[in-house]
């Protein structure tokens, strides 16, 4: 279809902005094919299918909108945890910051250094992943960040890796705009766990491609919180081979504007894919889940599971879907993304959406918004529960499912912690 | 302890009323029954002494001790020391009963200014209160009254009293859908509570409840009024004749 001239002068002012970093043959290669398909797509507008209930405007304008750093007393996630931290300040790696990067069966590097070498194992996934998810439908902000983006790691799995890669991203500029793409390779039988945290920049643009090889497992626990007028758009493009596993949750706390895109193909036989997220929204506040599952193998399984409150005018979106292709016999979707509207002033949008071309499969999807159950309320006030307790208390609940859905306990735990520290610090009265 | 006079109350969202004059004292250390028909009133009663919203009290007043009742929120209500033992206990998906059980303890010691429990103290005396209700450890884990059998969430109703030791105890209906061990079992664990300074207010339909927890005093209700005031040999009169004879007496 041919494109707008407004879409056209859009994407060409953006693209003028905006330098292609140099590199390897291969990777010179690799950015100026993916500067092709944002020129061939147009970046995101307002009256895109896709862009329906997220205006992409701040996502794409030349200029970052400029964003406050957060001022709170509290102290970032994962603290407590043993990790390999891999920072990042306002997009830009910090050494100094950082852990070492090196581990048991594990190889870290940045993506500026892959990126001049003449032959890597990366070229067979950089920006790869992400072309292939571009089919059936456009992401052009993935496809600018393949372009543009010159920092990120590059991790290998090689066996199971004990301590969890944390990448950490530091807001420290309020005019930052930062684009940063990782890829990360699971070799077979290996495991791997990465966290991710932090506002990043004023506007953040992150890709992070994934293979995830034959009996591989991946787990993926990311907080995106703090700051209140940061933008950000992300994609995880996940690839897995037979008996593998991939697991991601999100927790989304704070934030103008925050579009999570994860694209998982299942390309082996009996893999399991789960996305799962919690949102806390109150006021300006703007959060959209878009999950896209192909299921192209047979006996596959993989669940939606996103929760969201939202209060004080906060807004919230939720476009999945499940493909299964022909072929891709006794697969097992499911999908579910709920809403807790706190207040008659927010406002909940959801697109669950099944194409199935297979005839023996079980999917199932479901959606629904509501308010706290009055009931319920009722029955814990009875016992002396205070209002906003029980607020809390039946909120935690509500996003308990979500937050179910991370394998490791001491990782739920934290999350939970954090939920419930949010909402206290808000409670009313 | 709790004196109920001359209370009126309509609905709020239509113009019904509901209760229309019900005067009531219950005195420390008693048990007194409310008996009557279906839609005398009964369980609007323990709703507006609790503080469900949806009533509209027109007239008249109701104090525990000596406080204004119908001017507290429900939360200060269950802290000044009232309870309601549901009809109909709520399924709570998510909430674990033990957290609900702690929350709901240590939120009501701090409205009284009193210390909170510790979680290893809570542990020790939930555990032995569970035991004679024969709650076993799974229910305490599971979330509140979801999945419950209708005997398991009345005696889970009970726990909640036996932890939370209020002065004054309504039971709403507390036999309906109890066979004839879990109406025992339920029992037991009320007359358990049974003590000087407790007051009990027994809303019933029937008056086999009656015979495993015995009343001091009985009431009858009728057309949101109370018709006739006795002792247990009232109740058994219920059972032989109906309500027909004592609503005809009074007409």
């Amino acid at each position: 279809m041919a494109l707008t001239q407004p879409k056209i002068d859009a994407t060409e002012a953006r693209l003028a902005a905006l330098a292609v970093p140099s590199g390897a043959s291969w990777m010179v290669d690799a950015r100026s094919d993916a500067v092709a398909r944002v020129r061939a797509m147009g970046l995101p507008a307002r009256r895109d299918e896709y862009w329906r209930y997220t205006r992409p405007d701040s996502l794409i304008q030349t200029e970052a909108p400029q964003a406050a750093l957060f001022e709170g007393e509290e102290t970032p996630v994962f603290g407590g945890f043993d990790r390999l931290k891999v920072v990042f300040v306002d997009g830009v790696f910090d050494p100094e910051a950082s852990d070492a990067l090196e581990g048991e069966n594990l190889s870290i590097e940045r993506l500026s250094d892959v990126a001049q070498a003449d032959i890597h194992w990366a070229k067979d996934l950089f920006g790869v992943l992400e072309t292939n998810g571009q089919t059936p439908v456009e992401r052009p902000l993935a496809a600018l960040n393949t372009a543009f983006a010159t920092d990120g790691v590059v991790i290998r799995a090689t066996g199971v890796v004990s301590k969890p890669v944390s990448l950490i991203y530091i807001h420290k500029s309020e005019t930052s705009d930062a684009m940063l793409h990782h890829v990360i390779k699971v070799d077979d039988g290996a495991e791997l766990t990465i966290l991710e945290n932090g506002p990043a920049a004023a506007r953040f643009n992150k890709v992070m491609e994934i293979d995830v090889a034959d009996n591989a497992g991946f787990h993926h626990i990311r907080a995106q919180g703090r700051d209140h007028e940061r933008r950000a758009v992300t994609h995880m493009f996940a690839r897995l081979g037979t008996q593998s596993t991939f697991k991601s949750f999100t927790l989304t706390v704070n934030g103008k504007m925050t579009r999570n895109e994860c694209v998982i193909e299942l390309t082996g036989d009996d893999a399991i894919a789960h996305v799962a997220g919690s949102a806390l929204g109150d006021g300006d506040f703007h959060h959209d889940d878009t999950v896209f599952i192909t299921h192209d193998a047979e006996r596959c399984e993989s669940r939606q599971v996103f929760k969201k409150v939202l209060r004080n005018g906060a807004t919230g979106v939720f476009q999945g879907k499940i493909l299964v292709k022909q072929g891709a016999q006794k697969t097992d979707g499911y999908q579910i993304s709920q809403s807790l509207l706190l207040d008659d002033d927010s406002q909940f949008y959801a697109k669950p959406e099944l194409e199935i071309y297979a005839d023996d499969v079980i999917c199932s999807h479901g959606s629904t918004t509501g308010a706290i159950d009055e009931e319920a309320m009722f029955y814990l006030r009875a016992r002396g529960v205070p209002h906003g307790i029980a607020t809390d208390l039946l909120t935690l609940a509500f996003l308990a499912e979500a937050v179910d859905e991370i394998e490791n306990q001491e990782l739920a735990d934290e999350i939970s912690n954090r939920l419930e520290g949010w909402l206290t610090r808000r409670r009313a009265g | 302890m709790l004196e109920i006079k001359g209370l009126k109350v309509k609905l709020e969202e239509e113009d019904k009323q509901i209760l229309k004059g019900v005067d009531l004292t219950v005195e420390a250390g008693k048990v007194h029954a409310i008996m009557g028909p279906n839609g005398s009133g009964k369980s609007t009663l323990s709703y507006v002494l609790s503080g469900r919203d949806g009533y509209e009290v027109t007239d008249g007043t109701a104090s525990l001790d000596g406080e204004d009742l119908l001017d507290m929120e429900a939360e200060d209500r269950a802290a000044a020391g009232l309870f309601l033992a549901f009809q109909y206990p709520v399924e709570i998906p998510g909430v674990g009963n033990m957290t609900f059980l702690r929350t709901a303890v240590n939120a009501q010691r701090k409205a009284r200014g009193e210390e909170e429990m510790s979680a290893g103290e809570f542990l020790k005396v939930v555990r032995a209160k569970a035991k004679t209700l024969k709650i076993d450890a799974d229910m305490l884990k599971r979330p509140v009254n979801v999945g419950f059998s209708g005997g398991e969430k009345k005696r889970n109703e009970i726990l909640q009293m036996a932890m939370l030791e209020p002065r004054m105890c309504i039971l709403d209906e507390t036999d309906s859908g109890l066979d004839v061990d879990a109406m025992k079992l339920v029992s037991e664990g009320v007359n358990a509570l049974r003590s000087e300074g407790r007051g009990f207010l027994v809303i019933t339909h029937y008056q086999r409840l009656l015979d495993h927890i015995k009343p001091d005093v009985v009431h009858i209700m009728a057309d949101g009024r109370i018709i006739k005031t006795g002792g247990p040999e009232l109740a058994l009169e219920v059972e032989q004749n109906g309500y027909a004879d004592i609503l005809a007496e009074m007409a």
